[in-house]
């Protein structure tokens, strides 16, 4: 009898605690503007970065979480990013209209990978397989098409005059306004997330994840409720990354597209914790911090002169090592277990 | 309401069922029996959509259903439980049944609804534990009857079970037994049942049909199976020995 879930859903922190929480979101910065009036563009920088990723994370957690482990994110994200940055450096087409495209494409790239996968029974390691071909597949283009995509090096999308444009979708410039965006894009990540939990799908998908067969007796179109999901994952992932690239002014094969970016979205939401709504927000907390961390650390220290760029690569390798250390001991994530002992604590159980 | 003919399936090289013919009435309750390898449960896994036929037909009230997705054929109205058990352990009792409720229907009702039916199906089949609780604790007779409720919460009008009764003892046996009768009684559902132990069987069924090396060796009532020499040798003979 260990697993009450309540039904409609859990996970719902009560109402008040989410008002307080959304208060204290919005007042963000301004506390930073009174609290550190010097570095106010950076701490605004690390929040919206996390925001992003958070989203990003949260998106994948959403097939994630029903065993479909997916390493195909970092394409998802790349597309979104590329199509959008592309279609306005060389059709000027506004982001307002290159974002959907991109996120159309993402998901059919999705969908095209996915559909023979789930109709053919492909679980497991194999679907993992079949999604990291699809990463690289992406990488490769990107790399490939150099003359619009700058290859491995990158670009960048032409700058708007004066810096903020509603119509380039920039907004760069203006952190405040960049860490409203990035919120509100969070927001979004946290209602599908509980949109999806909330619903019967949900339970197919459990179930599904669980027992094909069984589900499909009981009437599940497992194939179905898959895509479904495969599909809304994706095009969120899709979302973030060209919201990611609008922000950060760059894109490039390593930060937003390829193995790398596959990787660091199954981490962060793992390690965070993959089965409960702020998991991924944790998880992407954890590997931001980490990663400014380590940054500033190799860079104060001698390291670089030693290893040269090599010494970027250090964050990937100690992710690597923690990713083996969450899923040995703590594969629940940093708030699925926090939660978890908490629960037990209530329960008065030992 | 049900009717299989010819019906065939080959695993590579080997002939599970060979050209198996029998017909279900509305209302009737129609015993599947055979022994272990006898090809029941692939007869029946053929029915639900879990393979699809080699050749031969298999009909719903006149439809061909043969080939169809197995969760087509629940829409269709063929509801099913699993020789062993297949709970959604990662779902609470309630929501393994609702689930079923929803899909099963074709996720065309209402969602409160759904959790009504879930309700009403565990009451029928008396799971007295907290719906709420999860299937850890659950023994075996209690998993058959979470089986039960989830095939009977897609509001089927054909019912194949698959039972088993092993690993039940006799007290449970009769339990099950009864509960096929009274959700006929209470459902008006037309019932198969696959089983390898005749004896509560032939107490409950209208009607046997009796399988052995993928064909069928006999069709007609209990008693006249129990009577029936060639039944008696490939089926109760070894147990007499």
């Amino acid at each position: 009898m260990s697993r009450v879930a309540l039904r409609p859903t859990r996970g719902i922190p009560p109402l008040a605690w989410s008002a307080l929480g959304a208060a204290a979101l919005l007042a963000v910065p301004i506390l930073i503007r009174y609290g550190a009036p010097g570095s106010e563009r950076y701490y605004l920088h690390i929040l919206i970065q996390i925001l992003i990723w958070s989203f990003i994370y949260t998106g994948w957690s959403l097939m994630g979480r029903f065993g479909l482990t997916s390493l195909g994110h970092g394409a998802f994200t790349g597309i979104g990013a590329y199509t959008t940055v592309l279609l306005w450096n060389v059709a000027g087409l506004s982001p307002w209209l290159g974002i959907p495209v991109g996120i159309g494409l993402a998901t059919a790239a999705a969908l095209l990978v996915a559909y023979p996968c789930f109709s053919l029974r492909i679980t497991g390691h194999y679907f993992a397989l079949m999604t990291l071909a699809l990463t690289e597949f992406v990488r490769l283009c990107i790399v490939g098409w150099r003359d619009y995509t700058g290859g491995s090096l990158g670009t960048q999308p032409q700058r708007a005059p004066g810096g903020v444009s509603i119509t380039a979708l920039q907004f760069e410039p203006d952190r405040v306004l960049s860490y409203y965006i990035a919120l509100a894009l969070w927001a979004l990540g946290l209602w599908m997330w509980l949109r999806v939990d909330r619903s019967m799908d949900r339970y197919a998908l459990d179930a599904a994840s669980q027992d094909e067969e069984a589900a499909a007796s009981v009437g599940v179109d497992v194939t179905r409720e898959k895509l479904k999901i495969t599909g809304l994952s994706a095009a969120m992932c899709a979302l973030g990354g060209a919201v990611y690239g609008q922000y950060q002014m760059y894109i490039g094969p390593d930060t937003i597209a390829g193995l790398g970016v596959s990787l660091n979205i199954v981490f962060g939401t793992i390690a965070g914790g993959l089965s409960v709504l702020l998991g991924p927000t944790v998880g992407a907390v954890f590997t931001q911090l980490l990663s400014e961390v380590l940054r500033v650390a190799v860079q104060g220290s001698g390291l670089t002169a030693q290893l040269g760029s090599a010494a970027l690569a250090l964050d990937t390798a100690i992710y690597g090592a923690l990713l083996i250390f969450f899923i040995i001991y703590m594969p629940k994530g940093i708030l699925g277990t926090i939660l978890e002992a908490r629960r037990r604590r209530r329960a008065g159980a030992p | 309401m049900l009717s299989v003919s010819g019906l065939t399936k080959r695993f590579g090289g080997f002939t599970a069922v060979k050209d198996v013919s029998f017909s279900v009435e509305e209302g009737e309750i129609l015993g599947l029996i055979g022994p272990n390898g006898s090809g029941k449960s692939t007869t029946f896994n053929c029915v639900a959509g879990l393979y699809g036929p080699s050749s031969g037909s298999i009909r719903l009230e006149g439809r061909e259903i043969g080939g169809e997705r197995a969760d087509r054929v629940c829409h269709r109205g063929i509801g099913r439980t699993f020789q062993i058990p297949r709970p959604f352990r990662n779902l609470t009792l309630l929501e393994n049944v609702a689930l079923s409720a929803y899909f099963g229907q074709g996720g065309k009702v209402d969602r409160a609804q759904c959790w009504r039916l879930a309700e009403q199906a565990l009451d029928l089949v008396g799971l007295p534990v907290d719906p709420r609780a999860g299937t850890d604790g659950l023994g075996a007779a209690a998993l058959k009857k979470l089986e039960l409720a989830r095939a009977l919460a897609t509001q089927p009008r054909l019912l194949l079970a698959d039972e088993s009764l092993n690993g039940l003892d006799q007290g449970e046996m009769e339990g099950a037994a009864d509960m096929l009768r009274r959700i006929r009684a209470e459902r008006g559902l037309t019932i198969v049942w696959v089983e390898h132990i005749m004896g509560v069987l032939m107490r409950v069924v209208d009607r046997v049909v009796v399988l052995d090396h993928g064909e069928v060796i006999f069709s007609g009532r209990p008693a006249e199976a129990q009577a029936d020499r060639r039944v008696i040798e490939v089926y109760l003979g070894a147990e007499e020995s």
